[in-house]
């Protein structure tokens, strides 16, 4: 979708915001909803695409106004609500009244304390291997001049605004990786190659750009076309 | 925008004379029903919390980095396959799955973004600082890389090829900094305490010794 999530190449954003020695939280609450955000992605109810969709969903006024961990907290409540796990009317009653009546309903896939390092640590790779896709030879190669497509879904894309329509070079296939596009929308997984392709930043920016610098941008095999 | 020290919206005033703003509210009042609805477990949160305060951080990192500049086959290994490698001292997992090492040299360097969200390598450089995650970075990396780098005091030659690499899937990027002069016959825990979270992202250089 074509919303101010996607901001790469925008001016007037602001100044950095360089804080030395910087904590790693601001206030307590943003520890909550780092933590409820991680405890409640285990329960498999909803994948990262989802959630970063979910996240981009929040109406563009408001997204550039909220702090990362305020994105956060309305991207869970999005998906809390949209999967039935919890309701507005819930929610609402809750903020008016802590103590506000409400059933255990409890989940066979509920994140608990001793579970916790172990499911960090294995984490949960994209890359799509066992499957018997890893030897499907992918449509391009390093080395193959290419052009992203110029595509507006509505939906999620992890191509960006800036680099529709522009041609690159192949850098690298880094294998193939569940496709973001389609896994954030409930379309499944739909495995493709993963390719670093690489943009000069003149054709990107034009001629004010530096001449010998370069975007990377990781690209799906659906996101490009040979040129 | 300076939002990472504001609360939005009202306060409210209670009995014990705490404040709390509508999203310290709003963020109980989910935590509450999450705990409520059994879709929570408090333990868990405290744990997910204390791995990323206390166990995750650039410390990991620095240690990979340093690791690159001491032994020539890590390093060759971290570049050819940066995931085994990184794995190799134990720093696996959520937001690293699929890591990429890019190297700086005198005549090229790298530099690190998401610019459709705030994708970072949580296993070797913690969670992200909110420069990173936010609106003026993620927009101007890509366009203006050197105006952003001369922001973070870092000016680069001309004749430097610079490479942005905008994050937009799973794999996640790990800059390799230049080894800086005077640290010759250095061990690896000492030249650890050079490398800082901004090298590794590229808005950086490690600065030796002398500085």
């Amino acid at each position: 979708m074509n919303s101010v999530h996607d901001m790469g190449g925008m001016d007037g954003l602001g100044a950095l915001e360089i804080e030395p020695n910087e904590p790693w939280f601001h206030h307590d609450w943003e520890r909550r909803v780092l933590a409820l955000t991680l405890a409640t992605g285990f329960l498999g109810e909803w994948n990262i695409d989802m959630s970063r969709h979910a996240r981009e969903r929040t109406p563009g006024a408001e997204y550039l106004a909220a702090t990362y961990y305020e994105k956060w907290l309305a991207g869970l409540e999005r998906v809390l609500v949209e999967r039935g796990l919890v309701s507005q009317d819930e929610l609402d009653a809750r903020r008016d009244d802590p103590h506000a009546p409400v059933a255990h309903i409890g989940h066979p896939r509920l994140l608990t304390a001793d579970n916790v390092e172990r499911l960090l640590k294995k984490g949960g790779s994209a890359r799509v291997g066992a499957a018997g896709h890893e030897h499907a030879p992918g449509r391009f190669a390093p080395g193959d001049r290419v052009v992203a497509r110029n595509i507006n879904p509505t939906g999620h894309t992890r191509l960006p605004r800036y680099a529709r329509g522009r041609r690159g070079l192949v850098d690298r296939d880094h294998g193939i990786f569940v496709f973001a596009d389609t896994h954030a929308m409930g379309l499944g997984p739909q495995p493709q190659h993963l390719y670093s392709v690489r943009f000069a930043a003149r054709e990107l920016w034009g001629v004010d750009a530096g001449e010998r610098d370069a975007v990377y941008i990781d690209l799906w095999e659906a996101h490009l076309e040979s040129a | 925008m300076s939002g990472a020290h504001d609360d939005h919206g009202q306060h409210h005033d209670h009995e014990d004379g705490s404040h709390f703003s509508e999203t310290e509210l709003r963020v109980k009042a989910l935590e509450s029903l999450l705990v409520d609805k059994g879709l929570v477990d408090p333990p868990a949160l405290d744990a997910l919390i204390d791995t990323y305060e206390t166990k995750v951080g650039p410390r990991n990192g620095a240690r990979v980095v340093a690791k690159a500049w001491t032994d020539s086959a890590f390093r060759d290994w971290l570049l050819r396959d940066a995931t085994a490698a990184i794995a190799s001292l134990g720093y696996t997992g959520r937001q690293g799955e699929d890591m990429v090492a890019l190297e700086n040299t005198p005549t090229l360097h790298n530099l690190v973004v998401c610019t459709l969200c705030s994708c970072y390598p949580w296993p070797v450089l913690g969670l992200p600082p909110v420069w990173y995650k936010s609106a003026p970075y993620r927009s101007r990396a890509v366009i203006d890389p050197r105006g952003v780098m001369r922001e973070f005091g870092l000016e680069l030659a001309a004749d430097v090829e610079v490479r942005v690499w905008d994050s937009t899937a799973e794999v996640r990027y790990l800059v390799l900094p230049e080894r800086p002069a005077g640290t010759e016959g250095w061990s690896e825990d000492e030249l650890a305490t050079l490398v800082t979270r901004d090298a590794m992202v590229g808005v950086a250089k490690v600065e030796g010794p002398e500085k």
